[in-house]
């Protein structure tokens, strides 16, 4: 052993502050709160318990498909079949209680369609070696194809009362209903697993080099399957959701649904590329988008002007994405490729 | 051939380049004639590399003259150099796999007719001719995907000869190829030197240095030694120029109790890659496993961790047999593996030093279902400290540190997972020398300690002073097992280039 | 060793025999082949699908618009990135084309054909821009302009829809006229896949969008004008779609703002069946035309072979799924082959 006093590192090179705040995140934290505050004061009741009733009911389903979209992105991969399998799931409910199966049961196995649907994407990508993009471009036909061939044009509209009534339950006079409670369990299980456990870090890890992961022991193939059933069972969870929400079964529940929640999570802070994001960000990413909705309509603006924003809003933040990487890059030049004689 | 008062084609002078503290050149001297191969030697690290790049107008010298034909020169993209007549034969080709053979010879430039029409007729021809003047038959109409290292590096060659390149620069061009597959490239060569162009030849391999080229210019640590015609030196000579006075600084090992076989591998096979691979690895043991680049030790070495699967064979560590291509297995057995590509393999370039450190012990630092970065960070004091990281604070990004504080970070990680059995991949590769000294004092102390360690290496001052046994390795198989007194520059370059039935047990 | 002992005899065996050979295990023929057996096969269950007026005019018809639009994303997607917006900007430009008519009741129909065809174009360097300079993946940015195009097209319409009568007659005419028993309309998709294929096999520029998608990193190191041609590729795809999106005003006169929708879909399932490698560098636009061929008489031959046309969506997905992991298995077994070859003693 070398008897050099030997230096102490400091675990951080930046302080605390310009480590939470001068974040992706905390830039659309910072927007959000920007958005509220102007939509407060400038579109009449913007601010009321109602309006806030109806963002969460509106979103709850972009919200709990972007917590699993998000790690799904941050390994690099993509999911565009969400808003299929929302369909899907919403067909095979009305279908399974049409048919006398009893409705719990029919929850059930419906989430387990969702987990199927999510297997088979993964296995497609991971045994088979395909790109996630071309898996779900047809599973997003092929999921879809299913919900509206088996159901046709028609719609199933009985429902069981207690069960839709839950959507509708407000947490006292706060304007939160009462299923938001359900989607804060959900995102404190995401947060514990990104942030806080091992695979959370083989998530980040494959996303920023794969080949150096499986270097380190992770089992790629098994992380990656398990993030699309999981993208696939929540899209389950929010196609139950819907039918609940409208009481209707229909085949084109969900059409356009992956593009807010990809704007949302990219929004939010997770590269296109893979390796970025936490699920703070991601979360502001959906209300922003929802507040912003919300406060349209209320001006009476059409729902084609929030589709137009959220493809800019998307669009905007992949390139503003690209910009800081471009200008990062151009200030701290990495040692280069020059090893090896 | 030559003439000694010729301008030269290409020649640079006093040339130096560095990457931030990083002195990759220094002052190097290349003179290259036309009608000439000439050689360039050296240990990892020499510099060769960073000169070919140069050439290649990939980089910008800091300072230096570079001239072709007497006339100075200064080439910012690969496009100017192409067009002054700079050809490089990198030793990984980058071909289009889904094009055809005459296609990627032409890409970008292909001969058009009416109307910007290909001709395609043309374009076949010239192949063709390319082809039968270089000695080899290719199926021009072939996609290119699934041709041998081989066939694709004659098809650069064709390319190279097809823009009329007057340097051909190759890099390490015979690593991967068999030894008919090399006596047809030195053909070739030899009929591009009779046509009046300038070779450069970047080899380890000594016997192809002395069958090939007419001059040879050894370099070190960046630096330039010496240029001498090969006529008038020997294997000795040039490894005295390209180990020089580096032998006295390594440390040699220490003479340790040598325990029981910690690992053993018998009859490892991976068709195409290696066979029958039988050997084991004691506790307090520093195995070599040497050869040229292509034998197959990397290989061999990712089969025992997992990585990569094999077809036949066993792996046992501590007498417990392990399961093929589960590098999570290897790790829980007490198996460390320190990779060769340091960058895209060992590390997670992106991240911060303390997330690599811990990228393995992960497990370990888990309390109450919970990893917090504040277990990490106290593990990555720890390790960080053992190794003398030199680094600004555990949060530093792996990417901007030196190469030599980067593979400490990539020690520090396997170290810290306290293994049984530790193997490394070119241990001091693309480092500075102070730090190479490091390394090595800390594997004798760990070799030590009691760990047993397997030394993937292809620098023979290396091999020499650090092992207890060097195991040889050539295309594929086992040529020699050979204790520390066996050891010697000659024997273990013989077993590296001949095959088992020639090298004497 | 073996490799160039095997690649001699290759060498030799460019015979006519082996050419044909050749062209008959060709992605491109199966589905020709899978075309002609679901028209038998439909036919046998109700002749009238084929041998009748209204039959055989729709069978030569249908397929003509996806054509054109899968034509344009074989483009992009041989370049190794993908335009999601195809059906947007068709549905944008049929709106567009039948607007101008109410302004301009006289418009010669060849002008609403350039104009069209031009501002699909002019959407298209919009994506090409957004993707080449700020190097963001295709995927992505089309991904967004898809809804930004169709959002447009939807408020631009808002609950009104164009009608025949408000467009030019010889427009209409053309849309639906036959030329020696073949409908306007597909003779001009056959033009525009003769000059795209003549272009993609031929030109230096078309070549050099394979090279791009099979080694991106190769083709920068060439110096291959990378950025320019991911442009070209995204201008091309945008103005098949705008192409598309006239021929469908032509053909339909009946324009409302949901036009194109799903349109998309079908043209890159039928491109990826047609044999054009979702990751790049390979297939050709002929097979990107008879994968839409394909599709597009599978659409209407579901429900005369008694399957809802509901089911239609779920069948290209199948066919997409089973063509991507067909190619997949295809190639790794290729590869394995080549590699046994090479290493015979």
């Amino acid at each position: 052993m070398s008897a050099v006093a030997v230096q102490t590192y400091p675990d951080y090179g930046q302080p605390l502050w310009k480590r939470i705040f001068l974040t992706r995140e905390m830039a659309i934290i910072a927007l959000l709160a920007l958005t509220l505050l102007v939509a407060s004061i400038a579109v009449p009741h913007f601010a009321d318990r109602l309006t806030a009733y109806n963002l969460f009911r509106d979103m709850f389903a972009t919200l709990i498909i972007a917590l699993p979209m998000a790690l799904v992105m941050i390994t690099g991969d993509i999911d565009i079949s969400v808003g299929s399998m929302v369909g899907l799931s919403c067909s095979m409910l009305g279908l399974l209680y049409a048919s006398g199966v009893p409705f719990e049961l029919a929850m059930v196995i419906v989430l387990l369609i969702g987990a199927a649907g999510g297997l088979l994407n993964g296995l497609l990508v991971t045994r088979i070696g395909l790109p996630a993009l071309a898996v779900t471009i047809g599973t997003m036909a092929l999921f879809r194809g299913i919900a509206v061939g088996l159901l046709g044009t028609s719609t199933i509209t009985k429902f069981p009362q207690a069960w839709t009534d839950l959507t509708k339950y407000e947490i006292g006079q706060t304007g939160i209903p009462f299923i938001m409670v359900f989607f804060v369990l959900l995102l404190g299980a995401f947060v514990y697993l990104l942030h806080f456990t091992r695979f959370g870090r083989s998530v980040y890890a494959i996303g920023l080099n794969s080949e150096a992961a499986a270097f380190s022991g992770v089992n790629r193939e098994r992380t990656r399957t398990i993030l699309f059933v999981l993208a696939g069972t929540l899209s389950a969870m929010g196609g139950i959701y819907w039918t609940l929400l409208r009481g209707t079964a229909r085949g084109d529940v969900g059409d356009g649904l992956e593009l807010q929640v990809i704007a949302a999570v990219v929004l939010g802070g997770v590269s296109v590329f893979g390796g970025l994001g936490a699920l703070h960000g991601v979360v502001a990413g959906v209300l922003l988008i929802g507040a912003l909705s919300s406060a349209l309509r209320l001006v009476g603006v059409t729902a084609e002007v929030i589709k137009i924003i959220t493809g800019v809003l998307l669009i905007g933040s992949v390139v503003a994405g690209s910009l800081i990487a471009w200008i990062q890059d151009r200030r701290t030049k990495p040692a280069p490729a020059a090893t090896g004689g | 051939m030559q003439s000694k008062d010729a301008i030269p084609v290409l020649e640079l002078k006093g040339v130096s380049k560095s990457f931030g503290a990083v002195v990759a050149l220094r002052n190097a001297d290349l003179t290259l004639h036309a009608g000439s191969i000439h050689a360039v030697v050296g240990e990892n690290g020499a510099g060769k590399s960073t000169l070919v790049k140069i050439m290649a107008g990939l980089y910008q010298r800091d300072t230096g003259t570079f001239e072709m034909d007497g006339h100075p020169v200064s080439f910012r993209t690969t496009a100017e150099a192409k067009a002054a007549g700079v050809a490089v034969i990198y030793q990984e080709p980058t071909l289009f796999p889904d094009l055809s053979v005459t296609e990627n010879v032409f890409m970008g430039r292909q001969p058009t007719g009416r109307f910007g029409r290909i001709d395609k007729a043309a374009m076949r021809a010239e192949v063709v001719e390319l082809m039968t003047r270089l000695g080899v038959r290719i199926d021009p109409d072939r996609i290119t995907q699934g041709l041998s290292i081989a066939d694709q590096q004659i098809i650069e060659i064709a390319k190279a000869i097809s823009l009329d390149a007057r340097v051909l620069i190759m890099d390490e061009p015979t690593a991967a190829l068999s030894g008919v597959e090399v006596d047809r490239l030195f053909a070739v060569a030899r009929s591009l030197r009779d046509e009046g162009r300038a070779l450069m030849f970047i080899s380890h391999r000594f016997d192809e240095v002395f069958a090939l080229c007419d001059t040879v210019t050894v370099m070190r640590d960046g630096t330039y030694i010496d240029t001498v015609p090969t006529a008038e030196t020997n294997v000795p000579a040039m490894v005295r120029m390209m180990v020089g006075r580096d032998v006295n600084e390594l440390f040699p090992k220490i003479d340790v109790p040598i325990g029981e076989a910690v690992l053993e591998v018998s009859g490892l096979t991976s068709p195409g890659l290696f066979a029958d691979i039988s050997f084991n690895v004691r506790a307090g043991e520093i195995v070599a496993l040497a050869g040229l680049v292509g034998a197959g030790r990397s290989e061999v070495a990712r089969a025992v961790f997992g990585v990569d699967g094999y077809t036949e064979g066993h792996v046992r560590l501590n007498g417990v047999a392990l399961p093929k291509g589960k590098p999570a297995a290897a790790m829980k057995a007490g198996i460390g593996f320190v990779p060769e590509d340091r960058r895209q393999q060992g590390l997670v370039l992106e991240a911060a030093i303390a997330t690599n450190i811990t990228d393995a012990i992960r497990d370990r630092l888990v309390s109450n279902a919970v990893i917090t970065r504040k277990a990490e960070n106290a593990a990555a004091q720890e390790w960080a400290r053992a190794l003398e990281v030199k680094a600004a604070s555990l949060d530093t990004q792996a990417g901007t540190l030196s190469g030599g504080n980067q593979q400490k970070v990539v020690l520090a990680k396997w170290l810290a997972t306290r293994p049984k059995l530790l193997i490394i991949d070119e241990p001091t590769r693309g480092i500075d020398v102070g730090t190479k000294s490091e390394v090595h004092r800390r594997m004798s102390e760990l070799a030590g300690e009691g760990l047993a360690i397997l030394m993937i290496s292809s620098e023979l001052p290396e091999v020499l002073g650090m092992a207890d046994r060097v195991l040889v390795m050539h295309e594929g198989r086992l040529t020699a097992e050979l204790s520390r007194a066996e050891a010697t520059p000659e024997s273990v370059m013989f077993a590296a280039t001949h095959s088992p039935e020639e090298v004497p047990a | 060793m073996t490799g160039i002992q095997a690649t001699q005899d290759r060498v030799a065996t460019v015979s006519i025999g082996s050419r044909l050979l050749g062209l008959l295990r060709r992605r491109e023929t199966s589905i020709l082949a899978a075309f002609l057996i679901m028209v038998i096969a439909t036919a046998a269950v109700s002749p009238i699908f084929v041998f009748s007026p209204d039959g055989w005019r729709n069978l030569l018809l249908n397929p003509a618009i996806y054509m054109v639009l899968a034509i344009g994303v074989a483009f992009v997607i041989i370049t190794r990135s993908v335009d999601l917006s195809v059906g947007s900007t068709m549905g944008l430009t049929a709106f567009g084309v039948g607007s101008l008519y109410i302004a301009w009741p006289g418009m010669p129909a060849v002008v609403a054909f350039l104009v069209g065809t031009a501002f699909g174009g002019l959407l298209g360097l919009l994506n090409g821009g957004l993707v080449a300079v700020a190097k963001v993946p295709g995927m992505v940015i089309t991904l967004g302009t898809m809804y930004v195009f169709r959002g447009a097209n939807i408020l631009w319409a808002g609950s009104t829809r164009i009608n025949a009568s408000q467009m030019g007659p010889d427009f209409l005419a053309f849309g639906n006229a036959q030329i020696l028993g073949i409908p306007a309309l597909t003779i001009l998709a056959v033009v525009v896949l003769v000059i795209a294929a003549w272009y993609l096999h031929n030109i230096r520029s078309g070549r050099e969008l394979y090279a791009i998608g099979s080694a991106p990193e190769a083709a920068e190191l060439y110096g291959l004008p990378v950025r320019q041609r991911m442009l070209m590729s995204f201008v091309m795809s945008g103005a098949m779609a705008g192409l598309a999106g006239v021929m469908f005003a032509a053909r339909y006169g009946t324009i409302a703002s949901n036009a194109g929708t799903g349109y998309e879909l079908q043209a890159i399932g039928a491109a990826v069946i047609g044999g054009v490698a979702i990751t790049g560098g390979s297939g050709t636009v002929i097979g990107a035309a008879f994968g839409a061929i394909l599709l597009a008489t599978i659409n209407s031959a579901l429900p005369v072979l008694g399957i809802q046309s509901f089911w239609q969506r779920a069948v290209v997905g199948a066919l997409i799924l089973g063509a991507i992991i067909l190619d997949r298995v295809l190639a790794v077994r290729q590869k394995r082959k080549l590699i046994a070859e090479r290493m015979e003693p």
